[in-house]
């Protein structure tokens, strides 16, 4: 049996609503059912502090607020730092992910990307499921 | 015209001048323009002489580029071409995001069937569902791109509009004057802007795999 909560709450942000469906879809298809969403990080910040959640899937090229910015002020926030904190994104340069790496991301999905590589992370931030 | 040519010129018209008033020596010519040469001098060297023709030539070459430009009417760029082509543009976002969502909604119908399949052909069918949805991501990454090109064709606007500003009035239709755009800036914090910059190209970008062994580099 998988130690890992499969209920917990798991805020997925992006602005492209078609891959907030996607992930959301695919989250479910691994079985978590417990999806909240967010268009900016300035949103997403909000709701993080409004609800406890166990996971965050950002997006990095979002306004006003990055993705970036999001995770840096989560790790910046006494009770969020230690939050898992994923970044799916187009960006794919190495100085992308050395900068999302020094801001303290937990793992890093390069798009596009497929259902077995998101499993693969998950397992990997969460543990296997 | 060359010094040489310069001569020349200067003789046939001393040797037109001699023949229209012959009771003129041009001798006595040369003299009264040597003498007025000489109390130029200072204000009217061939230095200078030489520096007027270049920047007459320069205004020249100027003006032809004015035409030139004006001809391309540069008011039609910035009024309708570009704004046009960001139209279209933004158009096949908004087309391929609908057409995304409803394969979407299709396949999240299909998707929901799979509970009164039998478990072997619902497995199958969930695979290829899943294939879709990993698809789908298509239009997220065409989307960044387009938005990519719609920013550079804003720069572009903004340019040709600073370009008939400096230009002046008479590239401008009608002598309607067009108000400059800025050129927009993303929102970003300045420091990290150039980190936004969207999916690269297969050239500049580096895979999934890469991407684990530098952060597994860090560890």
């Amino acid at each position: 049996m998988s130690g890992v909560d499969m209920n917990m709450p798991i805020l997925i942000v992006d602005d492209y609503k078609t891959m907030l469906r996607i992930i959301r879809n695919l989250l479910k298809q691994l079985g978590f059912d417990n999806v909240d969403e967010a268009t900016d990080g300035a949103a997403a910040l909000q709701k993080l502090r409004d609800k406890n959640y166990g996971l965050v899937i950002s997006d990095w090229n979002m306004e006003p607020m990055s993705g970036l910015q999001l995770l840096k002020e989560v790790r910046a926030d006494g009770k969020l730092a230690s939050l898992p904190f994923v970044m799916i994104t187009a960006e794919s340069k190495t100085e992308n992910v050395v900068a999302a790496k020094q801001a303290g991301v937990t793992n890093y999905i390069v798009k596009p990307f497929n259902a077995a590589t998101l499993k693969q992370k998950l397992s990997a931030v969460l543990g296997n499921f | 015209m060359t010094a040489l040519a310069q001569q020349n010129d200067l003789r046939m018209r001393l040797a037109d001048f001699g023949r229209r008033h012959p009771e003129i020596d041009p001798r006595d010519l040369v003299e009264i323009v040597d003498a007025i040469m000489s109390t130029a001098d200072g204000d009217l060297s061939s230095v200078n002489l030489k520096l007027y023709a270049e920047i007459e030539q320069l205004a020249i070459y100027i003006q032809r580029a004015r035409e030139e430009i004006a001809s391309l009417r540069p008011d039609e760029i910035t009024d309708e071409h570009l704004p046009v082509a960001g139209q279209e543009l933004e158009a096949v976002v908004g087309a391929t995001e609908q057409a995304t969502n409803t394969i979407m909604e299709q396949v999240e119908a299909i998707e929901g069937l799979t509970g009164d399949m039998p478990p072997e052909l619902a497995e199958k069918v969930v695979d290829a569902v899943t294939q879709v949805y990993e698809a789908c991501g298509f239009q997220d990454i065409t989307g960044q791109r387009i938005k990519k090109v719609v920013g550079t064709l804003t720069q572009i606007e903004g340019k040709v509009h600073a370009l008939l500003e400096a230009f002046g009035e008479d590239l401008k239709r009608q002598g309607e004057k067009a108000p400059v755009k800025p050129v927009e800036a993303p929102a970003e914090e300045g420091a990290e802007k150039h980190l936004m910059n969207g999916p690269q190209s297969a050239e500049e970008a580096i895979s999934q795999e890469d991407i684990d062994a530098l952060l597994a580099s860090f560890d």
